[in-house]
């Protein structure tokens, strides 16, 4: 692999958070809606304080986040802070910034996406390698067609049923959040401390992997199946090699290259996968903040967010094109 | 299409619709998709002319929180809908939300799909470029941030959700449109049309457009599904039409109240039904078609 391609495929990361953040910085401009009296309204709303000189309260906000200033300006400043890795201050939580709020919520996401994607992939390609091939009891084969079914079904509402089954009725889990409030005053490095935050996301986790497992086991299923018709495992056949080999180093690892593509979009979409179920069960991630800050009309945070969304997806669509060629080697990106 | 054809004799074989029937016995997928669909609607446009839909599925319509019962066969929710109204009603409209982005979808995929696909070059690069950074960024993030900031909360309506989740469905379609027209480009059947003096829009709409139908229904499926499920997840979020009773809506006011904690089981069970059987018989079709595009997908069965 050329420097040459590295330096180009870096260029073109950077492009694209560029566009990302200048589509966030037109796109609160494009619309009528004035973030701070929108906040106010909120308070209003929810404490019945109303100032009596609002509109000088806003004129001051304005004038000290630089609202006032041309436009072109505006865009300048804003890049710069970008660069920086400033991304504002809350509006709910003032005096916080963005950046702190989501480096907060970030991990307990990472954690538990990155859990429940591996987990995921190989569960649903594992079945999907055994449906697709020919020696495979039947049972295995009928696996897809459930998975699919419960494909069909968001992971919010498996969630909600999760809920009111095992933590509602039967008491067997807890109902939400990420650990026990009253036994840990915050996270804590402790045996205790993990295992009480893996018993609370075990029904996040399940409503995740069950509701995305078919779709990872119709992939390699789909995949198996054409990687069986080729000369190499025929070939393989006839040479008398015994049947796991062929199973492993002839079919599974000439199909699984597009899987494992899918999983590198799978965390690059680790940020925003689980915001609803994340929701639903308070896990304080990032889906949570999302939430909160939508209710409270915290639009830097919604950007803020955004933002990291988007970088994490660029970030791995390179990582994606980089690794390709050692995964396959008839792909090169040095001849043109 | 027809599919019914007038009275033939005994040796003029099958008429379309039988055979149609006979394919359909053997795509069980598209079957039992096509089959709760036909449920879906029939219950939702049937209850919406049996019942008034106009105010029963809205608030203040009947007493609070009232387990099924004769009266109220679903049950009422605790702001006073009838939940059989407002499941009838709910279904057409989530329905009308996904068949509105789909369509919008479909429309500009094929256009900007086929301007990359068939004339290529600068056109082809741009349209590409900007379909695959779309398509990579996770729709309900961009979608959330269109609806929080741009649309006032207070004044959204159906076609409100309809317009932010047409902005993220054509990128699919355009990608499967380009392709397609890319391997049709190059065959004899084209350059045929070309000779024999057919203009360009000729070509697209008589000679690649009917190869292409069963990719167009598959991806059109698949817009309306995105459609639906961005939806969802925008009104569970609170970004949606809080006075219509679509199934998220319903979902999320269920939610509000903490309806399961209160044990009113039923006031979440029928949007859930509702929202599973939409979203299976959609995949479900899907998966139909994709038998019929890809012939290859059958092995596997």
């Amino acid at each position: 692999m050329k420097i040459g391609y590295l330096v180009r495929r870096f260029l073109f990361l950077v492009f694209v958070v560029w566009t990302a953040a200048t589509v966030l910085f037109f796109i609160p401009r494009l619309s009528r809606v004035n973030p701070i009296r929108e906040r106010f309204a909120e308070i209003q709303r929810s404490t019945g304080y109303a100032p009596r000189d609002l509109e000088n309260i806003i004129k001051a906000f304005e004038t000290k986040f630089g609202l006032d200033k041309p436009l072109i300006e505006q865009y300048l400043d804003y890049m710069g802070s970008v660069l920086r890795g400033d991304l504002g201050v809350s509006l709910m939580r003032y005096p916080r910034t963005v950046v702190d709020l989501i480096g907060q919520a970030l991990p307990w996401t990472v954690i538990l996406l990155t859990v429940t994607t591996l987990l995921t992939f190989l569960i649903g390609t594992g079945i999907g390698a055994l449906a697709g091939w020919p020696r495979s009891p039947s049972w295995v084969k009928g696996m897809v067609t459930p998975l699919m079914v419960l494909a069909a079904v968001p992971g919010y509402l498996l969630g909600l049923l999760l809920i009111y089954f095992i933590a509602f009725r039967a008491k067997l889990l807890p109902l939400s959040g990420a650990y026990t409030t009253g036994r840990f005053l915050g996270p804590e490095l402790s045996i205790e401390f993990i295992l009480d935050v893996a018993r609370h996301a075990i029904l996040p986790a399940l409503s995740l992997i069950l509701t995305s497992v078919g779709f990872w086991a119709l992939g390699m299923r789909g995949m198996g199946v054409t990687v069986q018709g080729e000369d190499y495992v025929n070939f393989a056949e006839h040479k008398g090699l015994k049947q796991g080999r062929i199973f492993y180093w002839y079919y599974v690892r000439n199909a699984i290259l597009p899987q494992v593509t899918a999983l590198a979009l799978a965390f690059g979409s680790i940020v925003s996968a689980g915001i609803l179920v994340e929701n639903l069960y308070g896990f304080p991630g990032i889906g949570s903040l999302l939430n909160a800050a939508i209710l409270a009309n915290d639009f830097f945070v919604i950007y803020g967010i955004g933002m990291i969304t988007i970088v994490a997806v660029g970030v791995s669509m390179m990582i994606i094109d980089l690794t390709y060629p050692l995964l396959d080697p008839r792909i090169r990106y040095d001849r043109k | 299409m027809q599919l019914s054809v007038p009275i033939q004799g005994p040796s003029s074989g099958p008429s379309r619709l039988t055979l149609a029937l006979r394919y359909l016995r053997r795509n069980k997928s598209l079957l039992v998709g096509l089959g709760l669909l036909a449920f879906l609607l029939i219950f939702s446009i049937g209850g919406s002319l049996l019942i008034d839909t106009s105010t029963r599925a809205y608030p203040l319509a009947a007493p609070s929180v009232q387990p099924p019962s004769a009266e109220y066969p679903l049950g009422t929710d605790k702001d006073g809908r009838d939940l059989l109204a407002v499941m009838a009603r709910g279904i057409l409209l989530t329905g009308t939300v996904g068949i509105i982005a789909g369509s919008v979808g479909i429309v500009v995929g094929v256009v900007l799909g086929f301007l990359a696909g068939y004339y290529g070059g600068k056109v082809d690069s741009v349209i590409r470029w900007v379909t695959e950074v779309l398509i990579t960024i996770p729709p309900l993030i961009l979608q959330i941030i269109i609806a929080s900031t741009i649309v006032d909360k207070n004044k959204v309506t159906i076609f409100t959700m309809a317009g932010v989740a047409s902005i993220l469905s054509w990128m699919g379609t355009a990608r499967v449109v380009r392709s397609q027209v890319l391997t049709m480009r190059e065959r004899t059947f084209v350059s045929m049309a070309k000779l024999s003096g057919m203009s360009n829009l000729e070509i697209i709409f008589k000679e690649l457009m009917p190869n292409m139908l069963p990719y167009l229904a598959a991806s059109f499926v698949g817009a309306v599904m995105g459609a639906i499920g961005a939806t969802f997840g925008l009104e569970v979020l609170g970004l949606g039409p809080a006075r219509e009773p679509t199934i998220g809506m319903t979902i999320r006011w269920a939610q509000f109240h903490s309806a399961i904690f209160n044990q009113w089981w039923w006031w979440v069970l029928w949007p859930s039904l509702a929202l599973i059987a939409i979203f299976a018989s959609l995949s479900l079709i899907n998966r139909g078609l994709d038998e019929i595009a890809n012939p290859r997908v059958r092995r596997s069965e």
